[in-house]
């Protein structure tokens, strides 16, 4: 705990309104001029089940849940309850109980508001000898009683973020505000109405604790943005008008939030049958002029393997989300890791090509979702934009300006009908689609209903024009063309103002810190501390996995001693990545793997770094796992 | 319209077309077998365009794999010969992108009724503006030989040496019970009749599916496909009303055992003239433009929205 930042955690029932309470807390915070940052955590079913959401609230830039937390609202889990006979154990028997279960993390001096209506402290272990040796600051409140009092029982959430406020120095007006934002009527004016008493009864406390809320200011407008919604807007604005899907969880959000936006800009959602139809309908739309993605999370990417060669094979532009979860097979839903990497890299069969991208932030996730559909309508290539559970669900406020771009509804390498006319022809007549020559593989394509500009796309190996071909010298040709894009869309990456890789830290380190995707953040901050407790270290966090980066990564490597690689998974599928790539650095490079269903803390990155520093294998914590260098 | 789809419309008023347009300048060598049944189906295709005033460049045809999926290429139009049975997710698409677009779909019995069977009932189900044909002739053909849906009880394959134990399924009934608002069997044996079938099912605004039998000599001799058949239509022993959901379900139901007894039904099954398109539907629920949407794309005067307007709700 300091001055300049606050974790809070919500914790109850799934059910008990945590997502949406936490998600106006973290607005309220961000309004108020910080910075913030959550991590959520819930389990794989609907109703009852231990869940939390973590706001962290700083004055600077914030970058990962951080470790541990100072403030725990400790709701019930009312809908785990019978509301009827009120007490009855109603959906199972929850032996999880928001204050035993939350306690383990809460920094010292920290503070505990619990509902008592609803929670008792007889239910822990050493309840007060662990407040004592820790210095936590205990409320028992009667949340519960007091919403009943002067709203609804299901208002003591409101109840729950009054007395929050009250303790941490916050006005209420900031939450009137928001809430008239959401509702109106009766419904606004008992909320507001609960939570000015919360907020009068607990400020007339006495307090013990010396937490507050930090200040802070912008410099700029903020939102508030979670992975999946920086993914859906980046493709809203490089104008993808078609989204086919299939509900899975975490791949489900960018679906929602595409489908809630495309019928007001006049494109279209499908709900499909299954993966398959899903990848297949938007290669279908593609096809014909719009562009389009889909996506899905690990078992229903499997399903869209042979689409994806088909897209490939038929070079038609398609764009996937592939948002990952822990596996194999249905695996933890409702939990990250990065353990689909390989999967997404070489599913379908055959010599196939597909581009892949990482991003690391909400940030980058809007940067890279845009470049995902120009590259893909540039090259007719498929892309994959691989984000996991973490990054789909943290919210992060992020400059509202970041946003604020052209549009680009750019078909990409399509010909207009008056170049059609002078395009390659065959003394048939018949358009050329798959010519053989074009420098970056690129053949131009034509769209359904443009006149004189029929090809048939097949997923037989085929000739330019498009009929199926196994003559050896078409085939070769084909391959070579197909395989060129993929060095051409390397050079384009590269050509860019921007670079998808992120360095951080003394460029002169002596050690490194490799990472992808969400768990950047952590390994950012975790840099941070090291240096400051004297060590010498800098990371790359790579964000274009195919094409391989590989000249950045190169250098980094060979600025270097050694490089620990950090990742969500067991098998250290990045790391392998980089030496197939590299074809060296196997002697340099060791892992910290961590494949709980839990990300990174930056401690623990902190810890399994001296352990590689000092040439120990042991793992730093029970959690994560040190991987040797292959020379080791 | 846009320039860029001057094809679509334009030709139909203006100019004759005819069969030969659709017919490849180069055309590839045929794999098909002498005898296939597939010529059949592709000749009534050719004849059946003309009578529905579409042109190649206006008409797109997605096809499956297996050897009736070689159908694209020796059709000339927009064509997209896609993977074993997803043939219907990729057309149902386009047809959503562009509604403009003449959009068929075909495929085996193997490819609609086997591996895509889930693609059909709710491609049918959604009742999207398209005709999908299937190439009925019970067999895998392309794969040589194997038991397919559509094989009869007790068919000897490879596959299943000890006779098939399986009842073969019943694609009319489940076309019907699954949505589709025009459903007819016809048969290459018979082009005349096909190329009819086609043209109304071209016509028809919404499913129509076609059950095409199809005759496979090279594994396939036993089938029923090469005998005479009756048309339902044509026949007074046959008397019911194709647009009476029971009584075509009754017909069909006969039909589909019949067709194992040696006694092969063709016609018009069912049609139904009210059931809206999935289009319609769409449109009128607000959830596609009425536009079509791929036109958008080569617009320059649209003003294409940002999600920088939608910012409001996360500030
Ligand atoms: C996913 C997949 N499984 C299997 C195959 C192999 N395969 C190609 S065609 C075919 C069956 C073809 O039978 P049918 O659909 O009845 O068409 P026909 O050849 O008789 O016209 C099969 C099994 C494939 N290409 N893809
Ligand atoms: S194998 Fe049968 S279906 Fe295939 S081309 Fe030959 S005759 Fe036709």
């Amino acid at each position: 705990m300091t001055e300049h930042e606050l974790i809070w955690r919500i914790a109850g029932g799934s059910g008990d309104g945590i997502d949406s309470t936490s998600q106006n807390f973290t607005k309220a915070l961000m309004r108020t001029g910080l910075d913030v940052f959550t991590h959520r955590h819930y389990p794989s079913r609907i109703r009852g089940g231990h869940t939390y959401v973590e706001v962290r609230a700083a004055d600077h830039a914030v970058k990962s849940r951080g470790d541990g937390y100072d403030f725990l609202l400790a709701l019930g889990d009312s809908f785990a309850r019978n509301p009827q006979a009120s007490g009855e154990a109603y959906y199972g028997n929850e032996e999880v109980k928001p204050l035993s279960e939350n306690l383990d993390e809460l920094r010292e001096g920290g503070v505990i508001v619990y509902d008592e209506g609803l929670l008792d402290t007889d239910e822990v272990e050493n309840f007060d000898e662990r407040v004592e040796e820790n210095d936590w600051h205990v409320y028992p409140l009667d949340l519960r009683g007091l919403a009943r009092e002067h709203g609804r029982e299901i208002m003591r959430n409101t109840a729950g973020v009054a007395a929050t406020a009250a303790l941490i120095g916050m006005s209420t007006e900031i939450f009137e505000e928001l809430m008239s934002d959401s509702m109106s009527g009766e419904m606004l004016d008992t909320n507001v109405e609960v939570l000015e008493e919360a907020y009068r009864e607990v400020s007339e406390m006495d307090f013990s604790h010396d937490l507050e809320v930090p200040t802070g200011s912008h410099d700029e407008e903020q939102v508030l943005l979670n992975g999946s919604h920086a993914v859906a807007y980046g493709a809203l604005d490089e104008g993808c008008r078609f989204i086919s899907g299939y509900p899975m969880t975490p791949w489900t959000d960018v679906f929602t939030i595409m489908t809630q936006h495309l019928p007001a800009v006049g494109g279209i959602s499908e709900q499909v049958e299954d993966e398959i139809a899903a990848a297949s309908l938007a290669i279908g739309a593609s096809h014909a002029g719009v562009k389009a993605m889909s996506g899905s999370s690990g078992g229903g990417f499997a399903l869209m393997s042979e689409p994806l060669g088909l897209a490939e094979m038929t070079e038609t532009p398609l764009v996937l989300v592939e948002a990952m979860r822990a596996g194999p097979s249905t695996g933890m839903p409702t939990k990250p890791e990065q353990a689909d990497l390989e999967h997404i890299l070489y599913t379908s069969q055959g010599d196939s090509n597909r581009v892949v991208f990482a991003p690391s932030t909400v940030r980058e996730a809007y940067e890279q979702s845009r470049e995902a559909f120009r590259v893909a309508y540039d090259y007719q290539i498929p892309t994959v934009i691989v984000i996991d559970q973490k990054l789909s669900g943290e919210l992060a406020s992020v400059p509202a300006s970041h946003f604020d771009r052209e549009p680009n509804a750019d078909l990409g390498s399509v010909l207009t009908e008056d170049e059609i006319q002078e395009a390659a022809h065959h003394a048939s007549g018949t358009f050329n689609r798959f010519q053989h020559d074009p420098e970056n593989g690129v053949s131009p394509r034509t769209i359904p209903g443009q006149k004189d500009g029929r090809f048939l796309a097949s997923g037989n190996e085929h000739t330019p024009q498009g009929h199926i071909e196994e003559d050896p010298d078409n085939r070769v040709a084909q391959v070579d063309r197909r395989s060129r894009k993929l060095e051409a869309i390397r050079d384009d990456l590269d050509g860019q103002d921007h670079s998808n890789q992120t360095y951080y830290g003394p460029e002169d380190a002596e050690h490194g810190i490799m990472v992808w995707g969400s768990q950047q953040g952590s390994v950012e901050e975790a840099v941070d501390r090291l240096n400051d407790q004297g060590h010498s270290v800098k990371a790359l966090g790579v964000s274009d996995l195919m094409p391989y980066p590989k000249k950045e990564v190169t250098e980094f490597l060979e600025s270097v001693d050694e490089c620990l690689v950090v990742e969500m998974n067991v098998t250290a599928q990045f790391r392998g990545l980089t030496q197939k790539e590299l074809g060296r650095f196997g002697e340099t490079m060791s892992s910290l793997l961590k494949y709980n269903g839990n990300p990174f803390e930056p401690a623990e990155i902190v810890e399994g770094f001296e352990i590689q520093v000092n040439g120990g294998d042991e793992p730093p914590t029970a959690q994560t796992r040190i991987e040797p260098a292959a020379g080791d | 319209m846009s320039k860029s789809f001057s094809a679509i419309g334009a030709a139909a008023q203006d100019d004759e077309i005819d069969r030969e347009a659709f017919t490849p300048g180069i055309e590839p060598q045929a794999t098909w077998c002498p005898g296939c049944g597939d010529f059949g189906v592709l000749k009534a295709l050719k004849g059946a365009m003309p009578e529905v005033g579409r042109t190649p460049d206006e008409t797109l045809l997605v096809t499956g794999i297996g050897c009736s999926g070689k159908l694209s290429s020796y059709f000339e139009s927009y064509g997209f010969h896609s993977i074993h049975g997803r043939s219907l997710p990729v057309a149902r698409a386009a047809k959503l992108a562009n509604p403009g677009l003449e959009v068929i779909a075909a495929g085996g019995d193997g490819d609609g009724y086997g591996i895509g069977g889930n693609h059909f009932m709710h491609t049918a189900r959604e009742n999207h503006d398209m005709t999908y044909i299937v190439f009925n002739n019970e067999i895998f053909g392309l794969t040589k030989g194997q038991t397919s849906p559509t094989s009869p009880k007790g068919h000897e394959s490879k596959t299943q040496p000890h006779g098939s134990a399986k009842d073969p399924i019943r694609p009319l009934s489940m076309a019907l019970s699954s949505g589709a608002s025009y459903i007819a069997r016809t048969a290459a044996v018979n082009p005349r009749q096909a190329t009819e079938i086609l043209t109304e099912a071209m016509e028809h605004d919404g499913f129509a599916h076609i059950d095409f039998l199809t005759q496979c000599p090279t594994w396939n001799k036993d089938a029923k496909q090469y005998v005479p058949y009756t048309d339902v239509q044509q026949s007074d022993d046959y008397d019911f009303d194709v647009h009476d959901r029971r009584e075509a379900a009754e017909m069909m139901h006969e039909t589909e055992d019949k067709l194992y007894e040696g006694e092969v039904l063709t016609g018009r099954f069912y049609v139904d003239e009210d059931r809206h398109s999935y289009g319609e539907e769409k449109r009128s629920t607000g959830e596609m433009p009425e536009q079509p949407l791929a036109e958008r794309y080569f617009d320059d005067d649209y003003d294409w929205e940002r999600s920088y307007d939608l910012l409001d709700a996360h500030k």
